[in-house]
Order: C-alpha cells, then structure tokens, then sequence
C-alpha cells in the first residue's frame, strides 16, 4: 500500500470532509480579518489545528478502517474524538474567532438562530452534560448496541459524530476561559466534580472490560480482524483505552482548574455581588 | 431570591431533563425480539448486490440468484477449520428441509482467496458441501468492495516456505430474504437445527 492509501478515506464522507473544511476555513478566515490585539497567539493556533486533524485523521483516513475492524483501535479513536481532539480545541480557546464571526451575523438572523442558544444552555447544564458524556460513552459500549452500530454503516457514523459533538460540548464546558466570577460560565467547584465524576464512572466501565473473562465485543470477531490478533489481547488492551487515559485527563483537567481557580482567587470578588444581583 | 429560585428551578429542569433521557435511553434497549436464533440485522445494512465470477468462471452479480433465501459466507477453499464446519452446518441445516423448501435456499461461498481459488477449484469444493451451494470469487478490488458492503474484511498472513499462507475472514453468515433484503447474521455457534429454524421461518413468510 503507497502512502496515499493510508492517508485516502477507508469510508469516505463527503459530509464529514465538507464540514472540517467549513471549520477550518472560517477559523483561517477568521484570523486573517480579526483584530490584531484579539488574535490568539500561534500556540493557541497550533493546538486548534492539531486538535482538529488528529479528529479528521481518526475519522478520514486508513486509521477509520483499523477503528472498524480492531476493538482497541476504535477504543484510541475514540479517545481521540471525544477526549484528546476536543480537549485541544477548547484549550486553544477559539472564543476570539467565534466572536469575530459572530458580530457578523445579522440581527434577524441572530434572533432565528436565538433557539439553538436555548438548547446550548440545556446541554451544558453541569448534571445533563456530565449524563451525556458519561452515558454516551457506555450508550455506544453496551454490547448488543456496539454490535449494531459496528454492522451498520450509518449507526457507525452516527457513533463517532455524536462522540466528537459531545466531546466538544463538554470540554468547552470545563475549559470554558472566562472567568465564572464575572460571566455565567461555569464555577470552578462545579467544573472540577464534574470531572471527578466523569472520571470515576468511566474507570469502572475500563475496569469491567479489562476484567471481563468472557468476550464481551464479539462483534471483531463475527466479522473479522484486520489483523490476527487474539481477541483476548485486543479486549484488554481496548479495556485499558477506556480505563487509564480518560481517568488521566480527568484528574489533569482537576489540576488545571484548581490552579485557574488558585490564581483568580480574589481577583474578582468585588465584581461579583453586584453582577450576581444585576443578572437576576 | 429570584436568583435562588431561578436555580432550584434549573435543577429540577435539569433532572426532569436527565430522567427524560434515560428513559429514551431504555427504550432503545428493549429488544423487539422475534423467536430468531441468529442475529437480526434488518435494516443495519444494504442489500445484496455484489459483481463477481461464479465457478465456472462466468461474471455474476446479486440479481442473478434473486427469488431464494440467500446465505452469504466468506472464506477460502485451504481453509482448515471455520470454512468447512460452517458449510457442512449449512449443508446439514439445509438438508434437513422438506424437499420442497430445500431449493428455495441458496448458500453462496464468497472466497476471498482469488490467487489459490480458481473457479475449478472453487467447484470442486462447493460441489462437496450438497447441491445448493454456489462458490464465487472475484479480483481483490471486487472482493474488498463486497467485504466493506458488509462490514467485514479479510487479510492474508505471511507465506510459509511452501507458499501456504491462513486468511482471516468474517466467520458469521449473512442471511438476505428473496427480496435480497439482508435479515439475519447467523454466528458460527448455532447449531444446524437452529439455522434451519430461521430458514424454514424466512422461507414460509415469503412465500
């Protein structure tokens, strides 16, 4: 196989390829036209476009064949898709561009659109967001329902799509850079429970398929592995996928806040009776 | 106080919310199991079409073998175990039947070993496995392009000094109704009694 093949989508999607060029391109747009003293700096470019190629890698290329076929390959496109991608893009903190593009859109058109921030805002309460990402994570594991969506194409795309929306969703939740002193982002407190409870129910479902004797993911081996390897192999090292890094990020994200927090600690709090009292 | 009011309202919307959820959740969890012994698989995936060469070297493609219960297998004449205990299993389960029914099922063995896997070859083997079998094969392009169809692939491991080399295949049956539409996904542990259940039942709904 020449280079071309790995790099060539195994499934091709012209949605999904279509919808990271309209990424890409309005984020490069964005930063060409916006503001000098608003643009983020090339770190935080950096790990934008890193953050989003390594999702289209795992989605567009010769990786998405060995995801469909290797439990524990899909188990690292899913890390990428729902942890490491969108971790990278909500710390690049993309705010500045969106803002940029935001301004642009008219009025009338913002008051249609005003129904999606509804729905936003439901989302990423703290309790429905930590239920989506947790259960999305076991919804697409239960066995006979992972079963089903590695047969179908379209459960398939369905799957990784929801995983990388989510994913998105929730560290942006928890990475949000305003400061929840002075905007309605949400506290730190709350941002670092979250995460100690996402990352508690996700270890004892790594820990049940590292543990598990029988095969639980049968489905690699109905229909065939890209490779021979044993399937018991292949279930524990899917396992320690779902078990080890996204237990890591939790606990890393918790570091992160507490020294958010640390370092905001007092700088506001003059601001923020009275903003409390006026927002109500 | 509106602020606290506001926010134990947002709770309650919130787990009413939750609640909604899990309950939507659950319902997609309920199976709406009909007594099959393989695996339902309507609607997960495509019909049955494929373009391929039979084993008396003529190109086919799905339409030509429309009108019968099809099961669709992929393997490999020098294949040592799964090949020949799955087929000799879909030649018990489909000998078992009245002799009526019995040419309303059709195995089709795809063998995804072209290079190994003449069409006399291929003939010679299915013809070992009863009358209602077909042996296809195909060049690797065509063989892959029907592999990713249904969700499976193949792979060939190194050959040893004698040029004998093992391929991983799919060891699951695809079972499609007359219409071509796919039904069932029979996996090699059921029994030929109970593969034989499924066909008698697909058979009979049909007709």
């Amino acid at each position: 196989m020449s280079l071309l093949d790995y790099l060539l989508p195994y499934d091709f999607s012209p949605l999904t390829i279509l919808s990271y060029m309209l990424v890409m391109g309005f984020y490069g747009v964005g930063l060409f036209r916006m503001p000098e003293q608003d643009r983020p700096g090339a770190l935080r470019i950096f790990a934008f476009t890193l953050g989003v190629m390594i999702c289209y890698a795992v989605m567009q290329t010769r990786f998405d064949y060995y995801a469909q076929y290797m439990f524990f390959v899909h188990r690292g496109q899913h890390l990428i898709l729902h942890h490491i991608g969108p971790i990278l893009i909500a710390l690049s903190n993309p705010l500045p561009v969106m803002r940029f593009w935001f301004e642009k859109i008219s009025p009338g058109w913002r008051r249609t659109l005003r129904p999606l921030g509804w729905f936003y805002q439901v989302l990423q309460q703290p309790f429905i967001a930590l239920f989506l990402f947790v259960g999305l994570i076991y919804f697409w594991l239960w066995p006979s329902i992972h079963f089903d969506a590695m047969l179908s194409r379209d459960l398939y795309w369905v799957m990784n799509w929801s995983m990388l929306l989510d994913g998105l969703l929730f560290w942006w939740l928890i990475f949000d850079p305003r400061p929840p002193a002075i905007t309605s982002s949400l506290g730190y407190g709350r941002r670092m429970l979250v995460l100690a409870a996402a990352g508690v129910l996700q270890m004892f479902l790594g820990a049940w398929i590292v543990f598990s004797r029988d095969m639980v993911y049968d489905v690699y081996e109905v229909c065939g592995r890209a490779w021979p390897l044993d399937p018991e192999v292949d279930q524990l090292l899917g396992g320690m996928l779902t078990y080890i890094p996204p237990a890591m990020m939790s606990i890393l994200g918790i570091l992160l806040m507490l020294r958010r927090a640390m370092h905001q600690d007092g700088k506001y709090a003059n601001q923020s009776k009275p903003l409390e009292e006026t927002a109500s | 106080m509106r602020t606290r009011f506001w926010r134990q309202r947002t709770n309650i919307i919130s787990a009413t919310l939750t609640l909604i959820a899990s309950l939507l959740l659950t319902g997609c969890f309920a199976n709406d199991e009909e007594d099959w012994n393989g695996k339902n698989i309507s609607g997960l995936m495509p019909e049955l079409e494929f373009d391929l060469i039979n084993s008396q070297g003529e190109s086919v493609s799905g339409e030509d073998y429309s009108g019968r219960v099809r099961m669709l297998f992929f393997g490999f004449t020098s294949c040592p175990d799964v090949c020949p205990t799955a087929l000799q299993k879909l030649n018990q389960a489909t000998s078992g039947l009245a002799p009526t029914l019995q040419d309303e099922v059709l195995t089709l063995f795809v063998s995804v070993d072209p290079k190994r896997d003449t069409p006399e070859r291929l003939a010679k083997y299915v013809d070992f496995f009863g009358d209602n079998i077909v042996g296809l094969t195909g060049n690797e392009p065509q063989l892959r392009e029907l592999a990713k169809r249904y969700r499976t692939t193949f792979g060939y491991d190194e050959p040893d000094p004698d040029g004998n080399y093992a391929v991983s295949h799919s060891s699951a049956i695809y079972v499609f109704d007359r219409e071509g539409n796919p039904r069932l996904l029979i996996r090699p542990d059921l029994s030929g009694e109970e593969i034989r259940h499924d066909l008698v039942a697909l058979i009979q709904e049909d007709s």
